[in-house]
């Protein structure tokens, strides 16, 4: 039986959300804000309301070009999540229909991976990128962003996945599917919310890759991380460039995330509801 | 002429052109207003070896360390110039990782380079990077402020001098503090303030058999006459800043004295950014009269890594990037004021650099006042003023300034911080095999 709610509840529930979504979203509002201050604004303390100054957005760009770290920034967190699907699909169709008892230990492995921390293995992995002469290539970097998210694509997927009634596939194979047109013809149009939420999660993370993006690139394939740690100063107030370097940095995200919200959020709640 | 030779003058051209294609340099460096200046006007050195491009490589200092660290230590290959500290370059020669400059040219007169500055790049004589620009620390101060509290700052203070004028100047209902000192936890950060400080009050980090001197009444001394200082004239919530937080305090007129590095007067004296630019003066580091002050010594320096297939063409760069020629260079462009300032004697000869940066000869005396190979009023086994140039102090001196920020923070008392430093570095240097 549906509970009835009240519109003050209505109003309440609707506060909290906001309260709720205005504490997430502050710091990257307070970043946007302090972009449009002067350094000696920026560093005085705490003020909501800025001088407006584009200073540090012409000195940002006077300094470096954006272009180069951007396309390469899209490169690598498009390419790095089509080959991490390209690999996580089958393995997770696998696991999710064609289960063994060994399953379960094979994904919590992989997500054992994940809980290493990256600079235990800094200089094995920079000794393998120069010996294989990876080092500053996009090739590289987009192998090991692929290799750090694929354990939560597979993960994602092989959820989704595993809401997909079994018998609809069954269904499939005795009408004479073979697996290729199972997987992309059955399987995947099902799953395509999922498919899609775990694409853009995916394209997030790459993008907000800080480790591995700046300790194994130079000039070449520098993505928009490298860019931003390039603002940070030892001597001399630097906190006004800074976040207007984080602000032309993160906008293309935060525009994608606002437009592709709708499909973020089926997809993550895919199935969460029976 | 035949088609055949056309074919082949047509080949040759392309293949000279091919091998007398641009070189490449990549450069890692640290962002600060000198460095971002030389990358804009490196035409001029594109102008004078059109074979010679190069790429710029701008890391935070921290990240920058360990990217370099790392690089040269599994011989990446990756930097064919690095921005280096005076900590890193006896260690990395030592270790045979920098390349000695030994190529810089015969007009680049390395007798100029300030000797303090030079002595802290050189191993066995040889000179493994040089400076882009140096700093010592020395005093800034309200001149408005120190004339209202009635008294007159000397040259050169003592610790007594400046704490009993700190505690005077200070006026927290005008939300002035009397001194601004770093607080910060980091080997580069409160233990640079602090170990140079220690050398003036007879401290030592280990004596010559390198045993830990934490538990000396020095240390004690020295550590303890900070906290109270601090807790007397200091600014609020002390212990999270350094040197980016003090300067915006001074420059918004929250502190009556200021000690930190002498590249800060251009600053502090700077009116766009600066609300007290008029009323700055300048005086060496206090000591406490046994010999020693408390001023450390700091180049940002260009170095060639041992792994570079480029090693000629950047010592070219670095020849001209730390030549006298940069120097007139930047003058000529955007003023005597802006030219790096604490690597070369000359500079200071100059009247137009006097004249354009009246801070010029406090900083020139402060550096001087430095000797990295003598830091200490009793004698060590190390090198280095503000840090000890052994691979372990970047931890330790880590490990330990957070222990001393903790006591400013009123987290932990002197003495505990103290005794938890004397373990650590006891540990450290056992682990590190230089005592038992």
């Amino acid at each position: 039986m549906a509970r009835k709610v009240t519109t003050r509840h209505k109003i309440v529930a609707t506060a909290a959300a906001w309260a709720v979504a205005l504490i997430i979203f502050f710091p990257i509002l307070y970043t946007i804000i302090t972009s449009f201050k002067s350094e000696t604004e920026a560093i005085a303390g705490f003020k909501l309301i800025p001088s407006f100054t584009t200073e540090s957005y012409r000195e940002v760009q006077g300094q470096y070009n954006y272009f180069k770290p951007f396309m390469n920034s899209v490169i690598l967190s498009v390419g790095s999540t089509l080959l991490a699907l390209l690999i996580a699909v089958p393995a997770a169709w696998a696991m999710a229909f064609s289960p063994t008892k060994r399953t379960k230990d094979v994904l919590m492995w992989m997500l054992s991976t994940k809980m290493m921390p990256a600079v235990a293995v800094l200089f094995p992995m920079y000794i393998i990128f120069r010996d294989l002469g990876l080092l500053d290539s996009r090739i590289g970097l987009t192998l090991m962003l692929t290799m750090i998210n694929l354990p939560i694509v597979v993960w994602m997927l092989y959820t989704y996945f595993r809401e997909i009634p079994g018998e609809i596939l069954e269904a499939a194979r005795m009408d004479g599917a073979s697996l290729w047109n199972e997987i992309v013809y059955v399987l995947t149009p099902m799953a395509v919310p999922g498919i899609a939420s775990t694409m853009l999660l995916n394209i997030i993370l790459a993008w907000n890759e800080a480790f591995w993006t700046i300790r194994l690139t130079t000039t070449e394939a520098a993505p928009l991380t490298a860019f931003i740690s390039s603002f940070s100063s030892p001597q001399g107030l630097f906190w006004a460039k800074l976040s207007a370097a984080s602000t032309l940095a993160i906008a293309p995200i935060l525009i994608m995330g606002w437009f592709s919200q709708k499909q973020l959020v089926r997809g993550l709640t895919f199935g969460a509801v029976k | 002429m035949t088609f055949r030779t056309l074919i082949l003058g047509a080949c040759s051209t392309l293949a000279l052109a091919w091998s007398a294609q641009a070189e490449t340099l990549t450069i890692a460096t640290v962002n600060n207003g000198d460095m971002i200046r030389m990358q804009k006007l490196t035409d001029d050195f594109t102008a004078k070896n059109p074979d010679i491009q190069l790429n710029w490589v701008t890391l935070e200092e921290n990240v920058l360390r360990e990217r370099v660290t790392t690089d040269i230590a599994t011989k990446g290959g990756q930097y064919d110039v690095m921005t280096i500290g005076t900590y890193e370059v006896p260690i990395w020669a030592k270790q045979n990782w920098l390349l000695p400059l030994d190529n810089l040219g015969a007009d680049y007169d390395a007798a100029d380079i300030i000797p303090a500055i030079a002595g802290g790049l050189s191993v066995d004589g040889k000179l493994y990077a040089a400076p882009f620009y140096g700093e010592s620390s020395f005093i800034m101060y309200r001149t408005d402020l120190m004339e209202k509290a009635g008294l007159k700052m000397p040259d050169a203070p003592t610790w007594g001098f400046v704490a009993d004028a700190a505690r005077k100047m200070t006026d927290r209902a005008a939300d002035i503090n009397g001194i601004c000192l770093r607080g910060k936890a980091g080997w580069g950060e409160n233990m640079a303030f602090l170990t140079a400080t220690a050398n003036s009050f007879g401290a030592r980090w280990f004596d010559e058999k390198w045993m830990p001197q934490f538990d000396q009444p020095e240390w004690k001394n020295t550590l303890q006459f900070y906290v109270d200082l601090m807790k007397d004239a200091g600014p609020a919530g002390a212990s999270s800043n350094g040197f980016n937080e003090n300067l915006a305090l001074f420059q918004q007129g929250k502190c009556g004295m200021w000690i930190d590095a002498t590249v800060a007067a251009s600053f502090v004296s700077n009116p766009k950014d600066s609300t007290v630019a008029d009323k700055v003066g300048y005086a060496l580091a206090p000591d406490t009269g046994l010999g020693k002050r408390g001023n450390w010594l700091w180049a940002w320096s260009l170095g060639v890594p041992a792994g570079t297939q480029k090693a000629e063409a950047a010592q070219k760069f670095i020849a001209w990037a730390t030549g006298k020629g940069y120097a007139e260079l930047v003058a000529s462009k955007e003023g005597w004021a802006n030219v790096p300032p604490g690597t070369r004697t000359s500079l200071y000869a100059n009247p137009e650099y006097q004249k354009a940066a009246p801070f010029a000869k406090m900083t020139l005396d402060s550096i001087n006042a430095a000797d990295p190979t003598k830091p200490t009023v009793k004698p060590v086994p190390y090198t280095g003023v503000q840090f000890v140039a052994i691979p372990e102090f970047q931890g330790l001196g880590t490990t330990v300034g957070q222990l001393f920020s903790a006591a400013l923070a009123g987290q932990m008392s002197v003495d505990d911080a103290l005794k938890q430093a004397q373990d650590a570095a006891t540990a450290t240097m056992k682990e590190g095999g230089y005592i038992q």
